[in-house]
């Protein structure tokens, strides 16, 4: 892997700097706020709760239900108020990444809600809302098997590198950017979330899942920093 | 959080606490708590402020974007507020169409804001009776410790007075990366924001918590700003179908001045 | 002032816990809190191989070779012989429909009242909208059965409820109710605490209302580390 100067100066295998708070909404049962760089999420939890309507209601377990959308001053076109197809799309995927890592057979006919919002998006927006979900979830003190990580992975040309900014996401040349967002179990090797847009070799995949590993690591312990400086 | 909503004996409790004049945190039935103003919410807005007034949180962003200007004002730029009140600040509100609450508050805070002609919309004209500046503000509640229409007024108007008109091309296009320079002419007076009493039996008071809230019976909301020296209401709504008794009303007339006064000394060293 | 919970080391006053505890850290789930073959899992705890993982977050607490994780956040999970607050929200055929801040909803069959209530005078009992003190009989999927057929029980009648976080109920009552006797005793009020979080207070006047409901925020903010009970009385004496 070639030494990739990237826009921000950073490493190939360089994070953006990660900040991470737990309780920021004293209202929610669960809620953080987590950042990469200039991409920030805030990410609240309400629940277990009742489900309305009942005939969503699943007898044998409680079903989770997130919501993901960018406020409306987040990006520089202003986005228009009400979710579009791509939120929708994002809020199932990001349901998806959560889901596997919650037990929610204790609590039948029941939902937990979770809300994750975009207050300033500079790519990675939808990886920095499950980092913040996934502590917010923790923080509700809901059982969970692990938290779950995440962060975008990516290929520039033919560089593989973690954590695209905007500007990466835009670039031209060669085999072009390639954006490729992951989730994992914070201490496991299960992906629950992967995507990607671009253009990239088969045998290339074992290296991004290599460095997702990696990045997830640090990921991980700023997580964990959080949850335990919150002091409820 | 509970969304078990406050029993009638709390309701009973405040409604005979607050004809004693007291309140559970210590205040004054007219007092407000501490308020909080910090900026710089997104980068993305050309104006954002974050407002905390005890435990509420509103964040509140500000951007223009050029658009044609309306047939009865060919001469002056667009001023557009809204807001949501998402589910992420109370247990209360749901996801789906916006509920009268949430149509109301980002309503309320606009007419404040137009009515007070606290921005020169005459000088957001980019070419005459073709383009125009709009600006575009939208609210969002994050943590709804009650009167949030108060924390989002505070909040828009401290985001005007932080916002910068970008700069266009040469094809008259936006260009949101460049560094802009030129701020929104807004006036030099002391400007508007809005001011909510609630009413719960005989009493009157102002920035309930959402516990106080809930048990008031009416609530209104006027607009108040600063216009060549004076001060002036530039927008009033009545909500709920409580009466309010022409007593009250005088009653508050005398108040609100006073308070507009009281609230821009807490609030100068934040703008 | 507000010392973090994974440095305090001193014997927090659980409800029923006689054993002397030993370690304490704040652990998310999915992490190792020991390892070895001696340990016993327990509550928020699974064994996986030689490791003991946390279910949840919270405090993982080591008491002899037990190990749980006590929820320091986190909804209200019902269990059978708490003690509740509620609101009637519905009269039906067979007993009353009682909200106690909880995903599935509390119900107070009409068999379960203090005395015989005929079909005919429910609503004169207990209306829409009163609030009572409760047991929790029985927890099912569909719904919590609850009872007032015990002492303490009953209709709750003038003062006012508020909410804190069930998870700091334990620390409002104290060890044997010597926080909340304190408070009570200093305050000159009748409280009702209920495990889900919900407590009453009626007084015989505004200021000890007042006092005794800053009294119990006080005691839940945070963690205050040692001296509580003595922070609380100087907080009462004033």
């Amino acid at each position: 892997m070639t030494a990739h100067k990237r826009t921000d100066g950073r490493t190939a295998t360089e994070l953006r700097p990660m900040i991470a708070k737990v309780g920021v909404i004293p209202n929610a049962d669960g809620s953080a706020i987590f950042s990469f760089g200039d991409t920030v999420a805030i990410a609240a939890v309400y629940g277990p709760r009742q489900l309305h309507p009942q005939h969503m209601q699943d007898p044998s377990t409680g079903i989770l239900r997130c919501t993901y959308d960018l406020l409306s001053f987040s990006v520089y076109d202003r986005k228009k108020p009400g979710p579009s197809r791509r939120s929708q799309e994002i809020s199932k995927v990001t349901e998806w990444a959560l889901a596997p890592a919650i037990d929610l057979v204790g609590f039948p006919n029941q939902v937990v809600d979770v809300q994750i919002y975009i207050i300033q998006a500079d790519a990675g927006t939808r990886t920095a809302g499950i980092n913040a979900a996934s502590m917010a979830l923790a923080h509700a003190g809901l059982p969970m098997k692990d938290l779950i990580c995440s962060v975008a992975c990516g290929k520039l040309d033919k560089d593989i590198v973690v954590d695209l900014n905007k500007d990466e996401e835009d670039f031209e040349g060669g085999e072009g950017p390639t954006d490729f967002p992951i989730a994992k179990f914070a201490t496991s090797d299960d992906f629950t979330l992967m995507q990607l847009d671009g253009m990239i070799q088969p045998e290339r995949v074992k290296e991004v899942l290599e460095v997702a590993k990696e990045a997830c690591k640090e990921i991980y312990e700023v997580q964990k920093k959080a949850l335990k400086e919150v002091i409820e | 959080m509970s969304s078990m909503e406050s029993t009638n004996l709390t309701i009973t409790t405040l409604k005979r606490m607050f004809g004693e004049g007291k309140r559970f945190d210590g205040r004054g039935l007219l007092d407000y708590r501490d308020i909080v103003v910090t900026y710089d919410v997104s980068n993305k807005a050309e104006g954002s402020a974050r407002v905390k007034i005890g435990k509420t949180e509103v964040i509140v962003g500000v951007k223009l974007a050029p658009g044609t200007p309306y047939p009865d004002s060919l001469d002056k730029g667009n001023l557009m507020v809204s807001g949501d009140l998402l589910p992420l600040a109370s247990p209360r509100f749901e996801s789906g169409p916006p509920g009268f609450a949430a149509v109301e508050l980002p309503r309320l805070v606009d007419r404040a804001i137009r009515e007070s002609h606290m921005i020169d919309l005459s000088k957001l004209v980019i070419k005459k009776g073709e383009k125009v500046w709009t600006v575009m503000i939208d609210i969002y509640p994050l943590n709804d410790d009650g009167n949030l229409i108060d924390a989002a007024s505070i909040g828009a108007m401290a985001a005007l007075k932080k916002t910068v008109i970008p700069e266009l091309d040469e094809n008259g296009i936006v260009d949101y990366e460049k560094k802009a320079k030129k701020e929104l002419p807004v006036s030099e007076e002391t400007a508007p924001i809005s001011i909510s009493f609630f009413k719960l039996g005989d009493a009157i008071i102002l920035d309930p918590t959402r516990e106080e809230e809930e048990a008031c019976d009416t609530r209104i909301t006027f607009g108040i700003s600063e216009w060549k020296k004076q001060y002036m209401i530039n927008s009033c709504q009545k909500s709920k179908p409580v009466s309010l008794t022409e007593k009250e009303i005088l009653k508050m007339m005398e108040i609100l001045p006073e308070k507009f006064e009281q609230l821009n000394k807490k609030l100068k060293k934040f703008l | 002032m507000k010392n973090k919970i994974n440095e305090v080391h001193e014997t927090e006053e659980i409800e029923g816990t006689s054993e002397e505890v030993k370690k304490r850290k704040i652990v998310v789930p999915g992490e190792v809190i020991v390892s070895g073959e001696d340990y016993l899992p327990s509550d928020g705890t699974k064994r996986v191989g030689k490791d003991i993982i946390s279910n949840r977050f919270g405090l993982a607490e080591e008491a002899g070779r037990v190990i749980r994780v006590l929820p320091i956040t986190g909804a209200f999970i019902p269990r059978r012989g708490n003690t509740v607050l509620g609101r009637v929200i519905d009269i039906t055929f067979h007993g009353w429909l009682v909200d106690i801040d909880t995903a599935a909803s509390g119900f107070l069959p009409i068999e379960e009242s203090p005395r015989f209530i005929s079909k005919n005078e429910m609503d004169q009992f207990l209306a829409i909208g009163d609030v009572i003190a409760a047991k929790i009989m029985g927890v099912k999927a569909k719904g919590i059965d609850l009872t007032l057929k015990s002492r303490g029980l009953g209709k709750l009648e003038d003062g006012f409820t508020f909410r804190v976080s069930p998870n700091r109920v334990p620390r409002v009552i104290g060890k044997e109710g010597s926080m909340i006797n304190m408070i009570k005793e200093k305050t000159g009020c009748n409280i009702s605490v209920g495990q889900n979080g919900w407590i009453w207070i009626k007084g015989e006047s505004t200021d000890n209302e007042i006092k005794a409901r800053n009294a119990i925020e006080f005691v839940t903010e945070k963690v205050h580390g040692s001296g509580l009970t003595e922070k609380v009385e100087a907080m009462l004496e004033k």
